[in-house]
């Protein structure tokens, strides 16, 4: 599969999975955008060697998914996007960093355990992101962004780009495809018509963007948009589900649940 | 060039998030002025074009590896920094949040780091000034790759700094530096190259659409005759009736080498069918030898330059009338 074909097959997947009548899709958006933004706040905020802390926050992350019926195996593709550039950056720690360290009854040098450290928040953080918007469609999270106040221009902005991407995806799926197939064995597209290509989809996608507005303006367009998700009003059950979590968050934060139950035994 | 939230410590991301909320908010305000409401489809579809035309492999001649398209500087070069920095940030966010490329507490800094300085300082410092005079093919491909390595080179500089005042890193400075910048140097230029070549597409198909390019001017851009006709007159009084005076009288190529070869630089023609083409050319020659008949006067080869070039204008112009005079009935 081409890299446009998975990026489309991606969406869809996303638009079907936050479309599901789960229970945890029907948490109102805005108590799930506020919880995984500080999830990843109090997960980055673990020191850099405080790597039984940071375990403890895989708490949330293994709930969720086995609650929400999410495959992890699918999740990890998502990965090879964020792993990369986290590695690249941590692997120099072990030779910068040689101060022996005890890990795990091993002495190791420092700067493993803080290179494990950094792809561990690069884990969580993917996964809870992946979790929110598994949970969550994109017209639910723009809502909830105009509920923080984010400016409506913003907003619109972010869901018009959103509702073309597919479409232009598949439009330059096509062009890349008819290209390739006139150029059997030709990696890219040859520099030659690098400006005609693409300029050409460019000036097709402006007169749509011009044609698409013009048809909005007749259906009565004035600028703002009504959001789905405007009914959710938020329920008890948001505020329990928003307190339970945020504080199991701070629980995890200030108490390292590994070592203490390690300890135990 | 996206960061993961795993690079970012909450006060740098919180810091990164009131920077780039700075900019954007001003860049809200100016799009509000501009008072332009198709603009914000128009910014809806470039967002999704750019996210699209990034999963193009654009192939590098002779290296066999593959480059992307620069959006920022894209995006403000059609749209102008404001409301190319706002579409920005929304591909980011959807980048963000369905491809998991860069990471939603990072976003902030992402968004500093490559909405930021691709529209404002691509936009402002250097497309906007360089264009100032009217645009050129020229103009456009070096401001695409002024911009691009620029902006890139100060976008992977502020991940390095982002990267260690996070304390992620145990990487000293300047090695980091060192590492960063030369590879962003390499991307920048080939994106650069990219860029220009779609916004000269752009340029030569609708120049209108490109940011700062003035409204073309019908009257004044179309090709006029009169002055046309205006300006070649004068040219040809200058050329023909002042430059002439300064004519060689030294010989010509022809007669340089017909002097070397046969001692005279005209060679004398005998023979009847000679002279009697001589005696024609005399009768009718307007200004023998550029200059008036029996005259050694210096006046004589300003003056025959002006005659000359207007009659050699009158039997231009005669002849193209008679072709088309001809062509129109045969048509």
């Amino acid at each position: 599969m081409s890299k446009i074909d998975s990026a489309i097959h991606e969406i869809h997947k996303l638009d079907n999975m936050s479309d599901d009548n789960r229970w945890v899709n029907r948490v109102h958006p805005l108590v799930k955008l506020l919880l995984t933004i500080g999830y990843i706040a109090l997960t980055v905020s673990f020191g850099k060697y405080d790597i039984l802390g940071l375990f403890g926050m895989a708490v949330y992350p293994i709930a969720m998914f086995i609650l929400a019926e999410i495959s992890v195996r699918e999740t990890f593709g998502r990965l090879k996007v964020v792993l990369p550039l986290v590695c690249f950056i941590g692997l120099f720690n072990p030779f910068f960093d040689k101060t022996p360290v005890l890990f795990f009854g091993l002495t190791v040098r420092a700067g493993v355990v803080s290179m494990i450290t950094l792809m561990l928040k690069g884990v969580f953080s993917v996964l809870a992101s992946y979790f929110l918007v598994a949970t969550t469609s994109i017209d639910k999270i723009c809502y909830s962004l105009r509920l923080i106040h984010v400016p409506e221009i913003l907003v619109t902005q972010i869901m018009l780009t959103y509702r073309y991407i597919v479409l232009l995806l598949k439009e330059v799926n096509r062009i890349t495809d008819a290209y390739s197939l006139r150029a059997p064995g030709q990696k890219g597209i040859h520099f030659r018509v690098w400006g005609s290509l693409t300029g050409q989809l460019l000036l097709r996608s402006m007169d749509r963007a011009t044609i698409v507005y013009e048809s909005m303006l007749l259906r009565g367009y004035n600028g703002n948009f009504t959001y789905i998700g405007e009914e959710d009003k938020l329920t008890m059950t948001d505020v329990v589900y928003l307190v339970l979590f945020g504080g199991l968050f701070v629980f995890l934060r200030l108490c390292p649940i590994v070592a203490v139950v390690g300890g135990a035994f | 060039m996206h960061m993961a939230d795993a690079l970012v410590s909450p006060a740098v991301a919180g810091t990164m998030y009131v920077a780039a909320g700075a900019a954007a908010i001003y860049s809200i305000k100016k799009v509000k002025e501009e008072d332009d409401p198709k603009k914000i489809a128009v910014m809806g579809v470039m967002g999704a074009f750019v996210f699209a035309t990034q999963m193009i492999n654009f192939t590098i001649p002779g290296t066999g590896s593959s480059g992307h398209l620069c959006g920022g500087m894209l995006l403000s070069a059609l749209l102008g920094p404001y409301a190319g920095f706002l579409t920005m940030i929304g591909v980011l966010l959807i980048q963000c949040l369905m491809f998991a490329d860069g990471g939603l507490l990072a976003l902030g800094a992402n968004i500093w780091n490559m909405s930021f300085y691709g529209c404002f300082i691509g936009a402002l410092l250097i497309w906007k000034p360089m264009m100032k005079k009217g645009m050129s093919k020229t103009k456009i491909a070096a401001a695409s790759i002024i911009g691009c390595v620029l902006t890139l080179q100060l976008g992977a500089f502020s991940v390095t700094v982002e990267t260690l005042a996070s304390g992620i890193t145990e990487l000293p400075f300047p090695v980091f530096v060192a590492t960063m910048q030369p590879i962003h140097l390499a991307i920048g230029f080939v994106e650069g190259l990219i860029t220009s070549a779609v916004l000269i597409f752009v340029y030569q198909a609708r120049p209108e659409i490109l940011y700062g390019a003035k409204p073309v001017d019908r009257e004044k851009g179309a090709f006029s005759f009169k002055k046309t006709i205006a300006v070649l007159a004068v040219a040809t009084l200058l050329i023909g009736g002042g430059l002439s005076l300064y004519a060689s009288s030294n010989p010509d190529g022809l007669e340089w080498s017909m002097g070397k070869v046969a001692g005279t630089e005209e060679l004398e023609a005998t023979g009847a069918m000679h002279e009697t083409a001589e005696g024609i050319q005399n009768v009718t020659a307007l200004l023998p030898d550029y200059g008036f008949k029996n005259s050694e006067s210096a006046a004589g080869t300003p003056f025959s330059g002006i005659i000359g070039a207007g009659v050699v204008v009158v039997v231009c112009v005669g002849v193209c009338y008679i072709i088309r005079f001809f062509k129109r009935k045969k048509d």
